[in-house]
């Protein structure tokens, strides 16, 4: 007898006759919605390498402008943040959110011993390695490994794209990735597979079997829940037509559903601007501040945007002086943002860049970027920072 | 059917998988015969992938032959020319290969070379850098490990990748040194940090040029004395490859990467000792080393019959010789690649790629099952890989506007099945025999499907349907991900 749509659909929990259910699929029982309170990470990866520098812009210093004569952006250009910081004009709603206070901005993030690579810097943020070390497994994958062996969530940790970036893959666990709801269900749906895991997996004893069965029953269930989700309280907001739009919009209308996922993980790029930055730089910061402020607006009108943290990165930020292409190339440290309802320290964190202690023409990180993780993991998502990072990182104070 | 199974584990392990006219020929003989003519079939010398653009050709040879060697280089606009060309040709090479997997009688060859392909990772933005170094590892990979590490070494993509170019006397780089131990012959835990720095000075001086080939700069040689692994003297680039190849850690950590690859993620110590130990006294004879692994009655034992993930390029490979298939858009499968995280030319890292669980996620688990019926129904692949900026490197417009427009299009794989080839092989199978012997031909462990229950899936109007039907829904499972 097939397993009903219906019995896979209650609670995304598959236990209504648990007789018929195969043991690995078992582990989805109990799985409730999300606990009021707990709180919701968004990380938004900026994809490229984005210039830190033209984005919180030192307007009081002289030697950005100086290595900067084309490129430099004009204090009266600039937004006003404070008498040393200006952003760049079209990120509007982060000024909103910066002087509202839900803006905590932190400038030079990088790590010792800074790689230049695009792919190798990107490893380095998403496996929170250090300079020299290959890890095969993110962050917030370990994050999920560490929530529980067979966890009944196996949704807590989503990428809305098409493939699951390294940062959550843990060992045992993996995020889920999907575009959207209904495409990972229109994936899933054929009932082959359903009667495929109805029939179950003929040799458990074997590692890698066991394995594929854990990862297709998750992914299934996993993609019903979330469809199921994404229905009971769609976002009615206006969000701009654009692919970030619709992935934030995803996200927002998943946030309010109540579904128990903690960790959204999305990316936006290419940054990588070493030909006409402004124009390029420009034009996805449009894109980029009416997602965000779609967005925040509507968390806030739904009461959740006091519960849920925004997170931008970038694997690296740019050099300091431009290059004869109108644009910039690999540097080092670069800015965070993190945005939310719930800071407890808002505003530029920790003073803008320090452009006179360059090293061979980039600047020198002043806080490692496993801190941030290291403060999220504890006080947002309250898991142990240690053994996830495995190693301890100074706290902030920021949350 | 015992024979069937060892001979269909042999082949997907020392190849690809068996091909759709190896149908009788593993049913009939005997594992040591089948792997007698593997074996020989990679006696010829391989014929070398050569597929630059000529004009992109004639420009590297005109700065290769300048008689000047500090003009051998290239201007500006030539730089920019061979980066963006070698996009295209890297694509053109990385799908060559392919094919070559698919159709060579030399499984065993070109199956190493995978091996080493992934041992010695490399990435570059330079079509002839990558197809030499994969010429190198083509014509030594069943050959001797000792002229494999020395050409590897010398060639113009490891010498880029890993910044000898920037290894110079009292400014060394010490990237190649490190790699070369940790990931190429000692293994971590296995030298010190003086070792790397002492060794990098060693290699100060080698060089290469973007027009390719092996430079040895005496000025920037550091010809000093220096002291590595306990030895002393004025080491040289090549002393220290020798000095490494004599540490008999260097045999064990290649065997045992290699057991892992070809037998089973859980190495067996002892295993790798005995053959460890052999492969070092014979003097690094990587096919004999083979041989003993394949000849081996432990290699044909349960626990390993079944046990492997399918790598992105092993199961795309192994699809194509059971399912014959002329491919319109033979590139789709870079795409596919890139959608199941495995894109020859583009390692993540130095390291290679993880492999095992590692291929599987949500994604890719999906696309993996989901593939078979796309192909059948030249369906749409409605997914967008990642942008890769080292890959796009400033051409991110042009192929963002590709693939909105492929997108629009959907994105179609454009092939015909040789079904006739594929129906073929059960031609003989009795009615109530011919499912399993489906089943048989195509999974290297049971599913729990039983017979009846598949029939609910398939297309039941006729043998020729039934059979078709029966190859893709079977192939669809979790269990076709694994051999």
């Amino acid at each position: 007898m097939l397993i009903k749509r219906r019995e896979f659909l209650q609670l995304g929990s598959l236990a209504t006759s648990s007789f018929l259910v195969p043991k690995f699929l078992k582990a989805f029982e109990g799985a409730g919605k999300l606990e009021t309170g707990n709180k919701v990470l968004v990380v938004l990866q900026l994809s490229g390498g984005n210039d830190g520098l033209n984005t919180v812009i030192p307007v009081r210093n002289d030697i950005y402008y100086r290595e900067r004569p084309k490129l430099g952006i004009a204090k009266n250009k600039s937004l006003t943040l404070s008498s040393e910081a200006g952003i760049h004009p079209e990120l509007t709603c982060l000024k909103a959110l910066y002087d509202e206070g839900n803006l905590a901005i932190l400038n030079q993030v990088g790590y010792p011993n800074p790689d230049r690579s695009h792919f190798r810097s990107m490893d380095i943020w998403q496996t929170a390695s250090g300079s020299n070390e290959y890890r095969n497994t993110g962050w917030i994958g370990r994050w999920l490994d560490a929530q529980c062996d067979h966890c009944d969530k196996p949704t807590q940790a989503l990428e809305i794209d098409d493939m699951l970036s390294l940062a959550l893959s843990g060992d045992r666990m993996k995020g889920i990735a999907l575009h959207d709801p209904a495409r990972l269900y229109n994936a899933s749906r054929d009932p082959f597979f359903r009667q495929i895991l109805q029939s179950g997996n003929a040799h458990p004893a074997a590692d890698s079997n066991n394995y594929l069965f854990q990862v297709m029953a998750e992914t299934i269930s996993g993609a019903d829940y979330i469809f199921e989700q994404s229905k009971l309280h769609p976002s009615l907001a206006a969000y701009p037509d654009t692919e970030i739009g619709k992935r934030f919009k995803t996200i927002a209308s998943l946030i309010c559903s109540g579904i128990n996922t903690r960790v959204y993980y999305l990316s936006l790029g290419s940054f990588d601007t070493h030909v006409n930055q402004e124009d390029r730089q420009q034009k996805l910061f449009v894109e980029l501040n009416a997602a965000i402020q779609a967005f925040v607006s509507d968390l806030k009108s739904n009461h959740r945007f006091h519960e849920v943290m925004l997170m931008t990165f970038s694997e690296f930020g740019r050099r300091v002086a431009q290059n004869a292409s109108g644009g910039t190339d690999h540097g080092t440290a670069s800015n965070m943002f993190l945005i939310s309802g719930a800071l407890k320290k808002a505003g530029l964190l920790n003073g803008m860049p320090d452009l006179s202690n360059l090293s061979d023409g980039d600047l020198q990180y002043q806080l490692d970027f496993r801190s941030v993780y290291a403060t999220i993991l504890n006080k947002w998502l309250d898991a142990d920072d240690g053994k996830i990072l495995g190693a301890k990182f100074e706290q902030m104070d920021f949350i | 059917m015992r024979d069937q199974r060892k001979n269909q584990h042999l082949l997907w392990r020392a190849g690809f998988g068996p091909s759709a006219d190896q149908f009788k020929q593993i049913r009939n003989q005997s594992s040591g015969k089948l792997f007698r003519s593997m074996l020989e079939a990679c006696q010829k010398a391989p014929v070398l992938f050569d597929v630059a653009d000529s004009g992109l050709k004639a420009m590297v040879m005109a700065a290769r032959n300048n008689p000047f060697p500090q003009r051998r280089n290239f201007s500006p606009e030539e730089k920019k020319d061979l980066r963006k060309q070698s996009v295209q040709d890297i694509k053109i090479l990385n799908v060559r290969w392919l094919q070559e997997m698919t159709d060579t009688d030399a499984q065993l060859r070109e199956k190493m070379s995978l091996f080493w392909h992934g041992h010695f990772a490399s990435k570059t933005a330079n079509i002839f850098y990558d197809q030499e170094l994969l010429n190198i590892i083509r014509q030594h990979a069943l050959g001797n490990f000792r002229d494999l590490l020395f050409s590897v070494s010398k060639s113009a993509s490891m010498i880029q990748f890993l910044n000898n170019n920037q290894n110079r006397k009292d400014h060394p780089n010490e990237n190649f040194a490190r790699e070369l131990m940790e990931l190429f012959t000692l293994g971590r835990g296995n030298y010190t940090e003086q070792d790397v720095k002492e060794s990098a000075r060693a290699f100060t001086g080698w060089g290469t040029r973007l027009a390719g080939g092996f430079e040895f700069r005496e000025r920037q040689h550091d010809a000093g004395g220096k002291i590595f692994l306990g030895r002393t003297g004025n080491l040289s680039g090549d002393d220290i490859l020798e000095i490494l190849l004599g540490e008999k850690q260097t045999a064990i950590f290649i065997t045992r990467k290699i057991y892992r690859f070809f037998v089973n993620d859980q190495a067996d110590e002892n295993r790798v000792s005995e053959l460890a130990t052999a492969f070092y006294d014979n003097g690094y004879d990587i096919q004999k080393l083979m041989e003993s692994i394949f000849s081996s009655d432990w290699f044909y034992d349960d626990i390993n019959i079944g046990a492997h993930i399918k790598s992105p390029v092993e199961w795309i490979v192994g699809i194509r010789r059971q399912l014959p298939q002329d491919i319109g858009n033979p590139e789709v499968q870079v795409l596919l690649q890139r959608l199941l995280g495995q894109v020859l030319f583009n390692p993540p890292n130095v390291a290679g790629w993880p492999g095992g669980k590692h291929w599987i996620d949500s994604s890719s688990l999906m696309l993996r099952l989901r593939f078979p019926q796309i192909m059948y129904s030249a369906d749409t692949i409605l997914a967008t890989p990642k942008d890769d900026d080292d890959l796009m490197m400033g051409l991110l417009e042009e192929s963002a506007r590709r693939r909105r427009e492929m997108n629009r299009a959907g994105q179609i794989i454009h092939t015909r099945i040789h079904w006739e080839t594929c129906t073929d092989q059960f031609r003989e199978s009795k009615e109530e025999y011919l499912i399993p012997d489906i089943r048989q031909w195509l999974l290297q462990c049971g599913t729990a499907i039983n017979n009846d229950s598949l029939k609910n899936f398939l297309n039941l109007s006729g043998r020729d349907n039934l059979i078709q039907s029966a190859i893709i829904r079977i192939m669809s499972t979790p269990e076709y991900q694994l051999c």
